[in-house]
């Protein structure tokens, strides 16, 4: 039964990931500007002429 | 196809015989047709595809950008540089469609020294890196405004203020709390579940691991409450931090008891659960829908800088290293930075931003000119007399009523807190008392702990955040810009509202043309010729008036600056100008004013064009409206001509006041404050600024919410003025659920209670009832608030 303990460690070792993850994103500003890139993603690729 | 063609292919404007003509596409002046080429021969024409029309017309650039050029100037407004690059990040008001945020990403196509350029739709800002060896920032900015993106630069740098108002650390504070949250919920499940005997040993460590989680919630994201409760008590008040703080610290400190103790599971997850939901709540309350600054002051009217004549030329200097006895040159339409004295020139001061008096004033040598005024005509030199910081205007804002005057925004909330803290305190004291009475300390203890658990204010103190913030998206929706959630309950508050006149109950955009005079179908179209060629926003509307009339060419053409325009169409000469400009000897004072304009053919004066400022449409009905509820008020620092009208207009027991300095509107709203009212003051200028600081709700109209706007609680955009009653009604509403979920939460606080004082409330209990409680709060201020929105026909997005 001593599993449970380490499959609780792996699961908060898992979630604290997730959380450095979101701090990052946080940090780089990806929740700064949520409009902006929407449209962007619609704008063609440039056509080299 | 062919309505296509009438309309400006840059702007949409109607073209009707204009000679601009390009590939095809039609424009309706030389600007935009310049925009064209310019993206045109950057092979940019896709700025086109995503939307047609996608251009604004282009002013004549109405700024000189040779101050730019001064280290000290653009030191100050850039976000970074290196020996190789600078980072800029500008605020565009243009920016309006998909095609803006193309272009201006777009950049290094027009100019290879860009290096990236990224936009933020919603801020209307974009971050440029450039080369500064290849590229100036005054060639960057002067670049941005030759396609029409002039960016907006000001002393009090709009940019700078919205990145100094993060939610960065609020955020973080939540993340942490719900990481805490979820896994001590995961953690506590086998104990609310049960555990067969052999597991119990577990039950130790899931003990210890949810104190753990505890911790950083305690320490990291709940440090707030405490700081807040502890401030609060230091002036001796009770705000709701304070039960929520104690809250907060007895569920830690019981849990840390029972589990050290070995005596329980604690309240581990509700702890993290509460600190979450009320952080959640913060950040609600906190969440701006816009971006607008409401806190502008004159330093964003005015120049970020003046030329000042020095031995070696003419020079740039920022406006704060004016020194008394500096000289400066104003050229048309520049502002007058500080209190000088006039050398040379003619000077004509429209001081409407100061006064409000829309008529331009004439200066003559060694006269004093006011800060604030803006030059109309050609350029004048200026003695300094006194400093930026001294001057009239400056003055007038760090008044010293102002500094004393601290806004006191007495929420519901504010007012509920102090009576729920006594009230809880007493409850779980009498608990405490009568357990002990009953020899059983460990239930006292018990008691006491468990009433200030399950009384913890948490959906009280998230019924306001959540209500006011649902009204804030709604009023938002509808062009009504409230600047926190503070100012709607305010709104409910008022029962006496100050309007200004100029810009605020008459419209400054549908002004209509009269003339005087006759003109034949012939002699127009010569007018008509002559005005297409100036951007004066006279000839403009002239032109608009006029319709279609017979295309002419107009050649010779002249433009004086604040004085008229002339030129040659056929063998006549057609002048368009001011009374003095044509030469009208008249006597009455608006001969010589702004909103006269003179027609002569060949020496012969023809009539005039007088411009008039129609009220916004149905104030009369709106007015009769809102006197039901309201005091109605007027006071204007323009002359009294239209009192005759406007009495018809306002019910009869209504101030009208005209010719008022602003510091006279300031001392008014003050005197109805001391008469007992609550006041709301309507305004559009820097000479209402001081009113609108001392109302108790001050409130910018403005036709175009990103124009300066002076410091205020809210910003209602001109087109929705007539939804005013509607506004109010909708706040009161408003409070109306805030009471009513003030109800629910307190029911829940009392369910609980009656549990907590037994001594009897078990783990399981509090960790059901504080998140259902918090979720029925949540949904019902949220389908509340939207009924109410409907039921004031406030539903619809306008924005």
């Amino acid at each position: 039964m001593s599993a449970i303990f380490f499959l609780i460690g792996c699961s908060v070792f898992i979630a604290l990931i997730f959380l450095a993850a979101f701090f990052w994103a946080n940090k780089t500003g990806q929740h700064e500007d949520t409009h902006t890139p929407s449209i962007r993603m619609l704008f063609d690729d440039e056509s080299e002429v | 196809m062919i309505a296509e063609k009438t309309r400006c292919y840059h702007c949409g404007d109607p073209t009707a015989h204009t000679p601009y003509e390009l590939d095809d596409h039609a424009f309706c002046c030389l600007g935009c047709q310049t925009v064209y080429q310019v993206l045109h021969s950057n092979n940019m024409q896709q700025y086109y595809r995503y939307n047609t029309h996608p251009g604004k017309k282009r002013q004549a650039r109405s700024e000189r950008y040779d101050y730019l050029d001064e280290a000290t100037i653009a030191d100050k407004l850039i976000d970074f540089r290196n020996e190789e690059l600078t980072i800029i990040t500008c605020y565009i008001p243009a920016i309006h469609c998909s095609s803006c945020i193309w272009l201006l990403e777009h950049l290094y196509k027009l100019h290879p020294a860009i290096m990236t350029s990224q936009s933020d739709f919603m801020k209307k800002q974009v971050t440029i890196t450039f080369k500064q060896d290849e590229l100036s920032l005054r060639g960057l900015v002067e670049l941005l405004a030759d396609v029409g993106y002039e960016p907006k630069i000001t002393l009090q740098d709009v940019v700078q203020e919205n990145r100094k108002f993060s939610q960065k650390g609020l955020i973080a504070k939540i993340a942490v709390a719900g990481f805490c949250f979820g896994n001590s919920m995961m953690l506590s499940f086998p104990e609310y579940f049960g555990m067969a005997a052999f597991e119990a040993s577990y039950s130790v460590f899931f003990g210890w691991m949810n104190l753990a989680f505890t911790l950083p919630v305690l320490l990291y994201s709940g440090r707030d409450y405490f700081g807040s409760a502890w401030h609060s008590l230091r002036q001796r008040q009770l705000n709701l931090d304070v039960p929520l703080a104690l809250g907060i610290l007895v569920l830690f400190l019981r849990t840390a008891w029972e589990i050290i103790g070995g005596s329980g599971a604690g309240f581990a997850d509700t702890l993290c659960g509460l600190v979450f939901f009320l952080l959640v709540g913060r950040w609600v309350q906190q969440r701006t829908y816009h971006h607008i600054s409401f806190e502008r002051d004159y330093r964003s009217y005015f120049p970020v800088a003046v030329t000042r004549i020095t031995e070696d030329g003419n020079k740039p200097v920022p406006i704060a290293a004016i020194q008394v006895g500096d000289r400066l040159v104003i050229r048309n339409n520049e502002i007058i930075p500080a209190d000088a004295i006039l050398l040379k020139g003619n000077a004509a001061i429209d001081f409407s931003f100061v006064t409000g008096e829309s008529q331009p004033v004439r200066k003559v040598l060694g006269e004093i000119i006011y800060a604030g005024g803006r030059q109309l005509g050609a350029a004048i030199e200026l003695e300094v007399t006194r400093a930026v910081s001294q001057s009239y205007l400056t003055q007038l804002w760090n008044n010293e009523a102002f500094k004393q005057y601290e806004r006191k925004f007495r929420t519901f909330s504010n007012v509920v807190s102090r009576y729920f803290t006594i009230a809880l305190l007493t409850v779980a004291i009498t608990a405490m008392t009568y357990w002990f009475f009953q020899d059983n300390p460990a239930k006292a203890w018990g008691a006491f702990t468990a009433v200030l658990i399950i009384g913890c204010p948490c959906a009280l103190a998230l019924s306001s955040p959540f209500t006011l913030s649902a009204a804030l998206s709604v009023f938002d929706r509808n062009r009504f810009y409230v600047k926190n959630t503070a100012a709607i309950e305010q709104l409910a508050a008022i029962d006496c509202l100050v309007f200004d006149k100029t810009g605020t109950i008459s419209s400054p955009d549908a002004s209509r043309m009269h003339f005087e005079g006759d003109l034949s179908a012939n002699e127009l179209a010569m007018v008509v010729a002559v005005c297409r060629n100036s951007s004066h926003p006279v000839s403009r509307e002239l032109v608009n008036w006029a319709g279609a009339v017979a295309p002419l060419v107009a050649a010779d053409f002249r433009e004086l600056p604040g004085e008229g325009i002339e030129a040659i169409v056929g063998t006549h000469r057609i002048r368009v100008g001011s009374g003095a400009f044509i030469g009208v000897v008249d006597g009455s004072p608006g001969a010589s004013g702004g909103s006269r304009t003179y027609i002569a053919i060949d020496e012969r004066i023809m009539g005039c064009f007088h411009a008039e400022q129609p009220w916004r449409p149905n104030l009369r009905a709106l007015m009769g409206r809102l006197a039901d509820d309201y005091k109605l008020n007027l006071i204007s620092g323009d002359n009294d001509r239209d009192k005759d009208g406007l009495r018809g207009v306002f019910p009869s027991d209504a101030d009208l006041l005209f010719d008022r300095l602003p510091a006279e509107k300031l001392e008014y709203i003050r005197s109805l404050q001391t008469a007992g009212r609550a006041v709301c003051m309507f305004g559009d200028g820097l000479n209402d600024a001081g009113a609108l600081k001392q109302a108790d709700l001050g409130i910018a109209v403005s036709d175009d919410i990103n124009n300066f706007s002076p410091g205020c609680d809210a910003v209602l955009d001109g087109k929705s003025f007539a939804q005013l009653p509607r506004f109010f009604a909708f706040a009161k509403d408003v409070r109306k659920v805030i009471h009513a979920s003030f109800g629910i939460s307190l029911m829940y606080n009392t369910v609980g209670l009656s549990f907590a004082v037994m001594g009897t409330m078990s783990p399981l209990f509090a960790a059901v009832l504080m998140p259902l409680s918090t979720v029925t709060i949540i949904g019902f201020t949220t389908v509340a608030t939207h009924l109410y929105a409907i039921k004031n026909h406030l539903n619809k997005d306008l924005s």
